[in-house]
């Protein structure tokens, strides 16, 4: 699936950047003109503030921002009440291990995996430590994959949430998270998928994958910084306390004590990232008129390509599932996407994005936030090759021919 | 700009790195890591009676630039006195290695000297 070649224009860093291939998306994806476009739009033309004032301008803000949860919703096929506006992943996975936490103590268990994010791991230990309850990882067997046997064992009746990665930014692998949420609801528990990586490059139905929280950050999503959105359930979000206090969040305040606003407003505290929200919205926009189903070919086609290419240079080793689309029982969905982490014996993954830097290539080395993970594999870090909507087999070729020169330059 | 930063000298000492082992009769030691890449860094130092590096050692996998670092630093401070080596700063390491190691790959030559300073913040 190629996708039009017109999407390259709508990406001006691309063009500025001045490089052969910008190949870090999972890092952080580049900006198209309608989202740059909407962002200006709101300080050069209505920039008030939202949710306060009486004035048309601050109406027609707030109208743009809320405007956007609908965006969201759609992205996600939820309802827009179900959208609460976050500064990222890491910030809505704060707030429900925070949230959350605080309704569990001694003798309940929280299931997260072996391959989380830090952003997903810190903030439950955190939590764990506070109230007491306990914290358990369901492995990952050889093949990069999650042991559903153990997970099985491991999520009962104790289980009070299960909280997991979607996509892995260390691996590329897709978890089979449905089967999860069938996990975690006949024991009662909670399901919170991280979908820092999967939104950008899959088809997302909250409904579909049964799930009760789902967070993502925008500038994955090609939008802006700053900015990013955490679906809950509408029950489950009325259930849930607040976690940051202040203005708007309030139904009534009295000295001694204050009441909280419906869901989602309870949650976002204080004046909130307003350009960052419209920029996401026309992000999403920008990439449903594309559709999902189109990115999610681009990706799988371009990922097959770079692992049949990336396998032949000799000395590179894939860190994570070796095809880019086969299917199990567990997962009705690709195995994995387009974020390719690999090591080359004999070189540091430092040495090699410097060097693959100097050939115009960007890459990511390091552990990607998974330092337990990077432990569990014996190694300190992979480079990593993520693709976004804008790249090419060019880019995988370049990415070769750098990765052969860099070995030259290293005596590899 | 950073054309000289794999050049042959360094190279060498990351893959024949100087004084690399540990030492179970260390006087000083510590451990420290490069959070940007996991990377690890263990130092070793016997003093002896004057306040000399009698030996020193680390332990260790690292990238180039932070490897050759170590490697030249151990050279540099083993039979010195500690006075010599506790004034030992960021500039000297970028004299040692010799290469504009530039902004992005600071941390990781300057990881062994971080390692070096822990050492000796734990001598008495």
């Amino acid at each position: 699936m190629k996708l039009s070649a017109d999407i390259l224009k709508d990406f001006p860093s691309l063009h500025a950047m001045d490089m052969r291939a910008y190949l870090d998306s999972a890092a952080s994806s580049l900006t198209p003109k309608p989202a740059l476009e909407a962002m200006d739009d709101y300080y050069s033309n209505f920039r008030a503030n939202v949710h306060r004032g009486m004035y048309a301008t601050s109406a027609k803000a707030t109208e743009r921002y809320e405007a956007v949860r609908e965006v969201a919703a759609k992205f996600l096929n939820a309802s827009a009440d179900e959208i609460v506006f976050t500064s990222g992943t890491t910030d809505a996975l704060n707030l429900l291990a925070s949230s959350l936490g605080r309704m569990f103590g001694p003798g309940d268990e929280v299931v997260l995996t072996e391959m989380e994010h830090h952003a997903d791991l810190v903030p439950w230990q955190e939590a764990a430590k506070r109230h007491g309850f306990a914290l358990k990882f369901i492995p990952m067997r050889p093949d990069f994959t999650l042991d559903m046997d153990a997970a099985r064992a491991l999520i009962t009746p104790k289980t009070k949430a299960v909280s997991v990665v979607h996509a892995s930014n260390a691996l590329g692998t897709v978890n089979p998270v449905k089967g999860l949420a069938v996990l975690a609801h006949a024991v009662g528990a909670v399901i919170i998928l991280d979908a820092a990586q999967s939104a950008a490059h899959m088809k997302l139905d909250v409904r579909e994958l049964d799930c009760d929280f789902l967070a993502f950050s925008a500038h994955k999503t090609y939008g802006p910084t700053g900015v990013g959105a955490l679906y809950g359930k509408k029950a489950l979000l009325e259930k849930l306390e607040p976690s940051r206090y202040g203005g708007d969040m309030i139904r009534e305040v009295k000295l001694g004590s204050s009441t909280w606003n419906e869901p989602p407003w309870k949650f976002e505290a204080g004046t909130p990232n307003i350009a960052g929200v419209i920029g996401f919205g026309a992000a999403l926009g920008y990439l449903m008129d594309i559709g999902m189903e189109n990115v999610e070919a681009h990706d799988r086609e371009l990922t097959a390509y770079a692992l049949k290419k990336l396998s032949a240079v000799p000395g590179v080793r894939l860190i994570g599932p070796i095809a880019a689309n086969f299917h199990d029982r567990e997962n009705s969905r690709a195995k994995r996407i387009g974020v390719i982490s690999f090591v080359v014996e004999g070189a540091h993954p430092h040495d090699l994005a410097t060097l693959l830097d100097r050939e115009g290539v960007a890459v990511r080395g390091g552990h990607h936030c998974a330092m337990p993970l990077m432990s569990k594999l014996g190694i300190a870090g992979t480079t990593r090759a993520s693709f976004g909507i804008y790249n090419e087999e060019k880019d995988v070729d370049a990415l070769v021919d750098a990765l052969l020169k860099a070995k030259a330059v290293l005596k590899i | 700009m950073e054309e000289n930063l794999y050049m042959e000298n360094i190279l060498d000492h990351y893959k024949h790195p100087h004084n690399a082992g540990r030492l179970e009769d260390a006087t000083l030691s510590a451990k420290e890591l490069n959070p940007s890449c996991g990377d690890v860094i263990e130092l070793f130092l016997v003093l002896d009676d004057c306040d000399r590096v009698k030996d020193v050692k680390f332990d260790g996998k690292g990238c180039a630039v932070s490897t050759a670092s170590v490697s030249m630093l151990t050279d540099r401070i083993k039979g010195r006195p500690l006075a010599d080596v506790m004034s030992l700063g960021e500039r000297d390491i970028l004299e040692l290695l010799g290469i504009d190691v530039g902004p992005m790959r600071m941390k990781c030559a300057m990881l062994p000297l971080r390692t070096l300073k822990s050492a000796l913040a734990n001598k008495k």
